[in-house]
């Protein structure tokens, strides 16, 4: 095992006291539990608080757009078997503007794992209402409370079969750590919404509102089997599993790969007597 | 007596089969040693509506395309009416008996009785084609037999049949077309186009990721580099939408890809985020823009030089860029290549403009040499070497030391936000000062590989028409009419658009008596863009924007 304080330790821009401190420490503890040295992972993200998240850690670190921190983690994962990649970012970086990607991301399949620091709300833009923002909730830009009803990642995720997606809490940094290994040993896309409290601008969802209502899943709930999977992801309100709700078995975007694709792609050299022949057939 | 040149025009609806028969021909023409220039025109549309495939063939050198037509292939009766006026005097319609060929001097193809079934209408139409242009049925023979070789033995004797038939039956009626004058060319050349060309230059140098969303005209890049590229280990990925392409492209690249991404205008417009990444990030990424026709959705499927303006502005802030724009399927080839080493070179992005002309326009091509291709510059995978790594290290070019992550047990470290040398997020405004100069460097290197414009013809003409990318062989043939009546008439092609290094160019502007800018677009983009490097003016801009590519006569017409 790698020692935690291999992944470093950061000042960070976070306000005291928010969530992301914890989510931070369970990823290093992932990774130490995983085993994976620094120069082995590579966590992508897009814009927000949540995406600075991989400049607070020793790793390789591609912080893109926003909204599209999937884009390259896939990218990077086809190009490089070398890395374990995972991709980092708030809710309305990974279902506002990536939307789209996500809905891809979990149609394609590639092996990567999905942190999403999910605060109910847009933290580096000072509180607006983000995706998964309950309806009628208020805020200083909605002031009338959301109109719109929240984005449920992780029912859509079971909705597509992907293969590995739980729902954790940040404040439960070992049980998240927990998840976050399982998923990243899991073959294909997973994804890992972590509740997050925003201390600065969520006002609804606290501390202590999560800590009233989180529950975890025990040993006798069955991730494999769909329709439970299906009536735990829409658990939200009183109560609310954490932990791997909904296990598949879809078979990863790698399997399909050309046998051809000579991976790293690094290290795959132009065959010039190859591209002869082909030119042979343009005469 | 045979004439030099000639100009086929087959017309017909979408889906009746006439790129076929024009591939066949076209093919056929330049296994003969015949020169060529297709030139494609079609609706968006998959069935239906009016399309046309033009072949100017000739025994020696042709640049471009041309309007009138000598031989028009109507597969409907539309196809008479609408080209009727384009007619040469030796001009000859073929078309079926059903066809009223309205008193137009032609042939009424008897179809029905030639073929078997209506889908060999194909080859009747090439075998009398073969009759009247003379050209050896061996050459078409041998494509028939290649073409349909996997469907069996049977289907490869029926389609002989029936094109020996037609053959024997335009002999027996003795038409009279003036066939051209026999081809002196016996060495091998490629039946190929801009796009192809363009997708098997970036194979060269090693291109092996590609993600892209398709859109005319550069969907048939992707296809070739599926199609070719899948063969030599290339992994290509249809993305959800262009801004995913050029992400993923970034992402696989910072991992070690050799990357190329196609767009079109419309897909490019959402990929301009992605552009500025690439700048402030540094990270190599080739992408082949292949024109038509805008704003917006415009024309689908005909052709423009309208977004020059747009590639060398696209993206926020500051950051160093080449873009290059072949005129034909050699420079795409050559260009291509040279985009992904620079690319690879300065870590900045690289765009290579074609057009939907250029992509769709079959010529006869020399080979590529391939042992004269000099080495692509790439990143070093890994190091032990400095116990530091910065991915971002200042350096007298502005190019950093790059790693490839997962290589070594060095970190690479990459951000969108302006960052510290490390490649870490700061605020700092005096880093943010020395890393914009540090990439502003890189655009000193960019200007010194620059390629000059290649000038054909005197450094101090009568007339000199200028031009870039596509333009090039109409601009080419309309100096080359001009010298034929007494002026000294020379072209300067820009085949690389920016940087611009104005030694290069600007004594020779300022030597020759007229300038021409002869340009694809309305505003004279080109003009513009030397103007503000240079503050040389042009007095006098040709510009086409109806969608149609330019031709000699078209230049001629506004001198
Ligand atoms: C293209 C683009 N649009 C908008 C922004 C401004 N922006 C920065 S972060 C952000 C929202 C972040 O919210 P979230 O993903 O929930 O992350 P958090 O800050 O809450 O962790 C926005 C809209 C941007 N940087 N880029
Ligand atoms: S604004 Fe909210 S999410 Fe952002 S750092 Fe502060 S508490 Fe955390």
């Amino acid at each position: 095992m790698i020692p935690t304080q291999q992944y470093g330790e950061f000042e960070t821009a976070w306000c005291p006291g928010c969530g992301n401190f914890s989510i931070n420490k369970a990823v290093k503890k992932a990774l130490s539990m995983l085993d994976l040295a620094p120069h082995r992972v590579l966590i992508c993200s897009g814009i927000g608080q949540a995406a600075k998240s991989p400049h607070y850690l020793r790793c390789n670190c591609f912080n893109g757009l926003h909204g599209r921190s999937l884009p390259p983690a896939q990218g990077a994962a086809l190009a490089n078997t070398e890395l374990t990649v995972f991709a980092e970012s708030g809710d309305g970086c990974s279902y506002g503007e990536g939307g789209n990607h996500f809905l891809a991301a979990m149609r394609r399949n590639v092996t990567m794992t999905y942190l999403v620091h999910d605060n109910q709300i847009y933290g580096l833009t000072k509180g607006q209402a983000s995706p998964t923002t309950a309806q009628g909730q208020t805020t200083k830009f909605q002031p009338g409370g959301v109109a719109s009803m929240p984005f449920n990642p992780v029912a859509v995720a079971v909705t597509m079969d992907v293969p590995f997606v739980a729902r954790a809490y940040a404040a439960e940094a070992d049980h998240l750590a927990d998840l976050i290994v399982q998923a990243a040993r899991h073959p294909g896309f997973a994804l890992v919404d972590i509740l997050q409290p925003c201390v600065s601008f969520n006002k609804v969802n606290t501390y202590a509102w999560y800590k009233q209502r989180c529950y975890k899943l025990g040993p006798e709930y069955d991730p494999t089997d769909w329709a439970s999977a299906m009536r735990k992801a829409q658990e939200f309100g009183d109560q609310i599993p954490i932990g791997v709700i909904y296990k598949g078995s879809r078979p990863p975007f790698e399997g399909r790969i050309d046998a051809r694709v000579r991976r790293p792609l690094a290290t795959s050299k132009p065959d010039l007597g190859k591209l002869a022949e082909i030119l042979e057939t343009y005469a | 007596m045979p004439d030099s040149s000639v100009n086929i025009v087959i017309g017909g609806e979408a889906g009746q089969g006439l790129v076929t028969v024009g591939d066949f021909l076209a093919k056929a023409l330049v296994r003969a040693g015949y020169e060529i220039v297709v030139t494609q025109d079609y609706q968006s549309r998959i069935r239906g509506g009016h399309n046309t495939y033009a072949i100017r063939a000739s025994h020696e050198a042709v640049f471009g395309p041309r309007e009138t037509i000598d031989l028009l292939v109507a597969l409907n009766a539309q196809t008479v009416s609408l080209h009727k006026d384009k007619l040469t005097a030796r001009a000859m319609v073929l078309a079926d008996e059903a066809i009223d060929l309205a008193g137009l001097s032609g042939l009424s193809i008897p179809f029905k009785t030639l073929c078997p079934k209506p889908i060999f209408e194909n080859m009747a139409a090439l075998g009398v084609l073969a009759q009247l242009l003379c050209i050896e049925p061996a050459w078409l023979e041998g494509l028939i037999t290649e073409t349909f070789h996997k469907k069996g033995d049977q289907v490869v004797a029926e389609n002989l049949k029936v094109f020996a038939d037609s053959l024997a039956w335009a002999h027996a009626r003795n038409a009279g077309f003036s066939c051209i004058a026999p081809a002196e060319r016996t060495e091998k050349r490629y039946f190929m186009n801009g796009n192809e060309a363009i997708a098997l230059g970036a194979l060269a140098a090693g291109a092996n990721f590609c993600s892209y969303y398709p859109m005319t005209p550069s969907t048939s890049v992707a296809a070739t580099l599926i199609d070719k590229g899948g063969q030599m280990g290339m992994l290509v990925e249809q993305a959800e939408d262009e801004i995913a392409a050029i992400n993923m492209a970034l992402g696989a690249s910072y991992a070690g890809a050799r990357v190329v991404v196609p767009t079109s205008g419309g897909g490019f417009a959402l990929m301009v985020e992605g552009v500025s990444l690439a700048g402030m990030t540094e990270t190599p990424v080739v992408i082949v823009l292949a024109q038509r026709p805008g704003p917006a959705t415009g024309l689908p499927t005909r052709t423009e030089q309208g977004d020059l303006s747009m590639v060398l502005y696209a993206g926020h802030g500051d950051f160093p860029r080449a873009v290059y724009a072949p005129g034909t399927p050699e420079q795409c080839f050559d260009v291509t290549y040279r985009a992904m080493d620079q690319a690879e070179k300065w870590q900045s992005p690289v765009f290579v403009l074609t057009d939907q002309y250029l992509a769709d326009s079959f010529r006869a091509v020399t080979p590529f040499d391939l042992s004269r291709l000099p080495r692509v510059s790439s990143p070093e995978l890994g190091t032990d070497a400095p116990d530091r790594y910065e991915r971002y290290a200042d350096t007298p070019s502005g190019v950093s030391p790059r790693l490839i992550p997962g290589f070594g047990e060095h970190l690479v470290v990459l951000d969108s936000d302006e960052h510290t040398a490390d490649g870490h997020i700061t605020e700092d405004l005096g880093v943010r000062i020395r890393m914009v100069d540090k990439r502003m460097r890189k655009a000193a290197g960019l200007l010194a590989d620059c390629l000059a414009p290649e000038v054909t013809g005197s450094a101090a003409p009568d007339t000199l028409l200028v031009c870039w990318g596509s333009t090039y062989g109409p601009a080419l043939e309309a100096a080359r009419n001009l010298r034929e009546q007494g002026v000294d008439a020379a072209v300067m092609h820009f085949l690389q658009v920016y940087p611009l290094s104005p030694e290069h160019f600007l004594p020779t502007l300022e030597a020759a008596r007229r300038v021409v800018m002869v340009e694809g677009n309305y505003s004279g983009q080109l003009a513009l863009l030397i103007k503000q490097e240079t503050g040389f003016a042009f007095k006098e801009v040709i510009t086409r924007y109806d969608g149609l590519p330019l031709t000699a006569a078209y230049i001629l017409e506004r001198l």
